[in-house]
């Protein structure tokens, strides 16, 4: 297989350029917040690796949160990032980029600050990368090759099956899978329709995913006489911030509601961001830390085969921290509305939710880290929607299609490719289609 | 927390009572061109409440406005702040009704009413038994109605007998309010219940969510001093206790379309029609439902035998859509689901919890059903016509027909739209594709998928069967967002201007 990867890059906007780059995003897009997959600047379209991507302006309009604990906000700079979810590996990625778009990269990236004519691109991108604290991908190995193959796949069958729908009619699924395999085996072998078959999966990443997969836990084990009492104090000491920690949750400005809103629901899937700070104190930063390393561990070895806990409608999601883990910033890629999204996420993963986001300011009040909080469902929604910033442009690579259409599009192919199938095995791949 | 009974004669009757008995309506759109004379006559106005009396009354009025209207009764600004945002920013947003399907023939600029250019302020709804609507109309309103608004619409409605234009049994699910506040809010819902927190439909009472909704809770002061305390913060008086949100749509319905595109699906074949349209629908003309009855009780349908034969069913023995296929408009409308699919209890609730329970390629694809419930009041316009009839082409001068649609609801964004959004116009709804509801979808292209016009009928064994090409039977002719108040919040409006 081939693993999927991620890319960010973070860079400060030159102050005196940021009317210029916003000009810049625009130009790239043929409506707003909805990107040319064909733009001059970046032509996304041609990059066949790139499942997502998006490139916003890190406004923090909640900056000043902080102050309910007294604190001074620190002065944080205005950033650009850039950032994608990709087949392969990130740096091959990043120089493919400047390869291909380099000139639009330039003058969008020669609007940050440090960057000049005759600055390497390539290593400037790799300067100004950030990793996620945790990253969740919908399908671990599904490419986007494979995305699109399976959807010309499940397309075909479906038209076959519309012009010869008589010849359906009343056949046992048995028959219905062998006559279709037939038709898609005379359309590969003619070439009308490709069904690439999956790369060697690099043995390095084998190693480190493996490596990943047994290691944590065993740190966490190894720690564990010194972690345990710890935690136990860390949670006695949470249990008492959680009372008196403040909400701040008002009502969102409807006019900056009303602007999120129109960059979305153009498709059946859209882009989030949102992001915060953390709560002052050591107690919330370690938990923050904890929780997304666990979180980590399960999306990569646990949560791989479409659903993140019970959700099934996220295509890739990241926790990234800034500013020296001051801020924390979350991004996601998901399919139908914001108010669905928020309702699947406060209904199916409430516990999760609040384990991470409850160390963010102002949080509705949570019991137990896990408890209570988003299930304050109108604060939560006020709350997520006041830390949401607006996504200047957004690419991606499958129009049309949910995570559940992928899943259904690869169970077809799956079904396809078996030479037999059981009455049993036949009905329910039929059930498909 | 306090939890105090509902004051019956502070609710208006219509979050009680469908008044099917008085089969007369009218709905009258009003803007308020003398906002003094305006309160004087809701300061007078006998708005019918929800107190059951017998025998029950033979003529109703119920009162609701929009953001717009409030303001035009000097509402003021920090007061009105406190309603939802989908109320104060109306249904005709541009971004709401992308979401809500209103677009192109549906699209707000093609309404008859609701759009910028007709906004009603309130709207006044009739009820009588029949032959009484315009006598009572004539009533109450006179010369204080006359001097006080702006008559924008008149919107007439006809009984059909329980039918909607189509000609289905309509009105026949409908959720049981927890009244008595009953059910314990804090437990997750393992089976389907019909019953549903008071919350849902009456502002200032916990919802599904065991939380109050957010409503204005204003200072208390002379103006305000005839409003309850909000139960949740009892220092201020809780301008929404006893009100919800009234939403209605004007839909037009394309009966001759209808059965028109069926019965040449189906070469015309009379048996052929009926399940077909059936289909579409999810339950037969006379209203029973394709999807098996089940012996076991559901909370909240009622006992009577023909409450147990329409509404004693979930979709849990008809996983395939093999029986009710799983586009049909009541199946989007309200998959009759739980909390957590396969309802699982002690451990095994806590593995699905954590996504490690069986994982079925059909489950959790949609959201629990509980927090996207509707109270439906809506009323038919227009004459009848029978399938029959609607084969014949339509002569010139073809009277509209359709629905008045009006649901009730206490959080517009999670019941309304969600369910309009999410579920019925939805193209993806329940891992289907390229189709929307039967009976309402827009069949408008979106990105990647030019095509949004098929119905699927799934099969048990073998292949489903696809109906192509579906036109649009329903279109959007106006609509807004209401407020539908207390009667002590009305009486509060009626004298905004004192403060």
């Amino acid at each position: 297989m081939t693993p999927q990867a991620s890319f960010m890059i973070l860079a400060v906007i030159d102050p005196q350029r940021e009317a210029q780059l916003r000009q810049l995003l625009a130009s790239m897009n043929h409506a707003p917040g909805r990107a040319d997959p064909n733009n001059a600047l970046i032509p996304f379209e041609q990059f066949d690796t790139l499942h997502f991507a998006r490139l916003l302006i890190v406004d923090d309009k909640t900056i000043d949160d902080i102050r309910v604990y007294g604190l001074t906000p620190s002065t944080y700079p205005l950033y650009l990032t850039f950032l994608g979810d990709i087949d392969g590996d990130r740096d091959t990625f990043l120089e493919k980029l400047a390869r291909f778009a380099p000139t639009g990269l330039r003058s969008i990236f020669s609007c940050c600050e440090g960057f000049t004519s005759g600055t390497d691109l390539v290593t400037w991108m790799k300067q100004h990368s950030c990793s996620s604290a945790a990253e969740y991908q919908n399908w671990p190995g599904r490419t986007v090759r494979r995305a699109r193959e399976e959807a010309a796949l499940h397309e075909a069958l479906e038209g076959y099956i519309k012009s010869n729908a008589s010849a359906f009619t009343g056949v046992p699924p048995r028959e219905i899978h062998a006559e279709l395999r037939r038709f898609i085996s005379k359309q590969t072998s003619s070439g009308q329709l490709m069904l690439s078959v999956e790369d060697p999966t690099p043995p390095d990443w084998s190693i480190s995913n493996s490596l990943h997969k047994v290691g944590v836990p065993l740190l966490f084990l190894i720690a564990s006489p010194i972690l345990l009492p710890i935690g136990l104090i860390g949670l006695v000491r949470l249990r008492g911030l959680e009372k008196t920690d403040p909400e701040l949750c008002p009502r969102v400005d409807l006019a900056y509601s009303n602007d999120l809103a129109r960059l979305e629901d153009h498709d059946v899937a859209n882009q989030f961001t949102a992001m915060g700070s953390l709560k002052p104190g050591t107690v919330r930063l370690w938990t923050a830390i904890l929780v997304l390393l666990v979180i980590d561990w399960f999306a990569r070895h646990i949560f791989t085969r479409g659903r993140l806990g019970r959700v099934r409608t996220i295509h890739f999601a990241r926790w990234v921290f800034l500013d020296g883990k001051k801020r924390v910033v979350f991004l996601s890629n998901y399919d139908g509305s914001l108010e669905s999204y928020m309702d699947d996420f406060i209904n199916k993963v409430g516990f999760g939710l609040n384990l991470v986001f409850s160390n963010g300011v102002g949080y509705p009040r949570t019991k137990f880290l896990i408890k209570e909080g988003c299930s304050d469902e109108r604060k939560f929604k006020e709350y997520l929607r006041r830390h949401q910033l607006p996504t200047q442009v957004w690419y991606y690579a499958y129009p049309g299609l949910t995570a559940v259409d992928l899943e259904k599009n690869g169970l077809i192919r799956q079904g396809l490719e078996s030479p037999s199938l059981s009455d049993q095995e036949a009905s329910e791949w039929v059930a498909l289609l | 927390m306090t939890q105090s009974e509902v004051d019956y004669s502070d609710v208006q009757g219509l979050v009680r009572f469908g008044y099917k008995l008085m089969k007369e309506a009218s709905y009258v759109l009003l803007r308020v061109k003398n906002v003094a004379a305006a309160r004087s006559w809701l300061r007078t106005a006998s708005v019918t409440s929800a107190i059951a009396v017998s025998p029950p009354p033979s003529t109703a009025m119920q009162v609701a406005f929009t953001a717009a209207g409030l303001k035009a009764l000097g509402v003021l600004d920090p007061v009105l702040a406190g309603f939802s945002s989908e109320f104060l920013a109306g249904m005709t947003e541009e971004s709401r009704s992308r979401r809500l399907g209103d677009v192109e023939s549906n699209a707000p600029s093609q309404w008859d009413w609701g759009n910028s250019a007709n906004v009603p302020h309130l709207v006044v709804m009739f009820f009588a038994e029949p032959g009484r609507l315009e006598a009572f109309m004539k009533s109450s309103t006179g010369k204080a109605w006359d001097e006080a608004f702006e008559l924008l619409r008149c919107l007439d409605t006809s009984d059909l007998g329980s039918i909607e234009p189509f000609g289905f049994v309509d009105g026949i699910s409908q959720p049981q309010i927890d009244w008595a506040q009953e059910r314990d809010l804090a437990q997750s819902q393992i089976y389907y219940s019909n019953v549903v927190a008071l919350g849902e439909f009456l502002l200032g009472y916990r919802n599904e969510y065991n939380k109050y909704t957010d409503r204005p809770l204003i200072e208390a002061d002379t103006a305000s001093a005839g409003l309850l305390p909000a139960e949740d913060a009892p220092e201020k008086k809780d301008l929404g206790r006893n009100g919800t949100y009234l939403v209605m749509r004007h839909l037009r319905q394309d009966v001759r379309g209808f059965w028109q595109f069926i019965s040449q699906q189906v070469g015309g074949n009379a048996a052929e029609v009926d399940k077909l349209a059936a289909a579409f629908v999810g339950r037969t003309r006379a209203g029973d439902p394709l999807a098996q009855i089940q012996k076991e009780a559901i909370p909240g349908i009622g006992t009577q035998p023909d409450q147990i034969h329409q509404n004693q069913f979930t979709f849990d023995q008809d996983p395939t859509g093999s029986r009710c296929p799983f586009g049909a408009h009541v199946r989007r409308a309200n998959p009759r689901n739980s909390d957590c699919p396969g309802h699982p209890t002690g451990l095994a609730q806590l593995v699905a919890t954590l996504g490690l329970g069986p994982k079925g390629f059909r489950d959790d694809l949609m959201s629990s059903v509980r927090f996207h419930r509707i109270l439906r009041r809506g009323r038919e316009y227009g004459p009848g016509l029978s399938p029959s009839e609607a084969l014949a082409p339509a002569l010139p001068n073809d009277p509209e027909r359709g629905l008045r649609f009006i649901c009730l609801n206490a959080n517009i964004s999670r019941q309304f739209e969600f369910l309009q959004n999410a579920w019925l116009m939805n193209t993806k709804f329940s891992a289907l594709n390229k189709e929307s509801d039967p009976l309402l979808g827009n069949r408008q292209p979106i990105p990647g998928c030019p095509v949004t016009d098929n119905f699927s009928r799934q099969k048990d064994e073998g292949l489903r069967c696809r109906v192509s090409g579906l036109p649009q039977f329903v279109t959007v002719r106006g609509g807004a967002y209401f407020f539908l108040p207390s009667l002590r919040a009305i009486r509060y409006f009626a004298g905004a201007g004192n403060t």
